[in-house]
């Protein structure tokens, strides 16, 4: 279980999400996860061997290593990326349990289902309506959370997003204060910054996601009840309809205006 | 015969699981053995390397390590994820042999279509129903087992940062310095966590089914 078996299970997500959402996936598997396991474990590999203390005191350099360590940045991405991954799972698990339904009313042969065989329920891709709907929308919504307190982890546990040559320990057993050398601090921050960089174009993608999603939302329920009303005045109907949709989407994503009164 | 495999192999189990059944099989997946291998592993990685002993002694440092981590971290884990596992395979078994048996009656000659036979998904009733339960009571007491194991070899759940060891051959009392104490006891407690959220869904699938039993007997006896 790695990260290709990560892969292989959001892959399945892929099917039923937005554009915007695949482009998120791919920017998630290429731009993070790739990087990690194939630039950034080697930055990070010998950061406690050549974590370099002036002392011979035995156990200074452990200690010290530690107290500015407490959790290496490389797990903490990589913590970051599974919980960030992890609420697709939710939709997934959704759509799974819609396709179990439709395949028990198939089997029940309920009139109701259009399908010709269960090849066909096991293909269909599912629409972002209703209940899923819902679902997909907290599962981007948990995704920003969870980005949003990994970067402030980052930030709060290291002082910023710089990693510095010196640091100063005087923990015990280190005798007074002791001068300590990081490894390879430069392509440290370097691969830091990247990570944050994308870290942050997920985030925006992922908000991006969200605001498709309630203007969609707004709109259908516009045109659900345009069409309820159709039957009365129907050009001023027309023209107000459109101004208040024109309002909608120009309105921000947190406005929760609802219903049409004449 | 790695991860993967053990994967694959649960991955057959998941057709004939319940829901939370399934959830639990993908908490396992994802924040037990895949934190594991992709991370736990890496911390735990130099941890003799990096046991660091304040003596020129030989063999001082060997003998503190080998006393203070009787087995690793990491080993009980993986252990701890293979036993708990397994009492799934108790249940594919089972399945198994149920279609094993309706196969060896098609082929007597009663009339059951084989295609469907193979695609057919076995509900938890009768003797599965008991197969399953039990793997799910196994699965529970493996984990509580563990998780005392942990406890007790390591009096508690905190990695401390010294050790003072006076195993012989070291002279008198030695301070010895572990690796990455912070990083580890986060872990630690991670990977509890994720131990006791698995414990709960396998107790809340112990009460659906029971309740589902308890509800069909009074339907069979009006």
């Amino acid at each position: 279980m790695d990260w290709g078996a990560l892969h292989t299970i959001l892959g399945g997500v892929n099917k039923h999400s937005t554009s915007i959402g695949k482009i998120w996936l791919t920017v998630l598997f290429i731009f993070r996860i790739m990087i990690l396991v194939v630039a950034a474990e080697r930055v990070w590999g010998d950061e406690q061997d050549d974590f370099v203390c002036n002392t011979l005191q035995p156990g200074c350099k452990n200690v010290c290593y530690d107290h500015f360590f407490p959790i290496s940045h490389i797990r903490l991405w990589a913590l970051q990326l599974i919980f960030v991954s992890t609420p697709a799972l939710l939709v997934a698990m959704h759509v799974a349990y819609r396709r179990h339904e439709k395949k028990r009313q198939f089997r029940k042969g309920d009139q109701k289902c259009k399908y010709k065989d269960i090849e066909e329920i096991r293909r269909q891709r599912f629409r972002i309506e209703g209940s899923l709907w819902w679902t997909y929308t907290s599962s981007i919504f948990f995704r920003l959370v969870f980005e949003a307190v990994f970067m402030y982890a980052f930030y709060f546990m290291y002082d910023g997003f710089r990693m510095p040559r010196l640091m100063k320990c005087n923990a015990w057993p280190c005798p007074n204060t002791v001068d300590c050398f990081v490894s390879r601090p430069t392509e440290k921050t370097v691969f830091t910054i990247f990570m944050i960089a994308v870290s942050s174009i997920c985030i925006l993608l992922n908000v991006a996601e969200l605001c498709y999603l309630l203007t969609k939302f707004f709109l259908r329920k516009s045109k659900k009840a345009g069409n309820n009303k159709h039957h009365s005045n129907h050009e001023n109907k027309e023209e107000t309809k459109q101004n208040e949709m024109n309002e909608l989407i120009s309105d921000s994503c947190q406005n929760t205006v609802i219903g049409f009164t004449s």
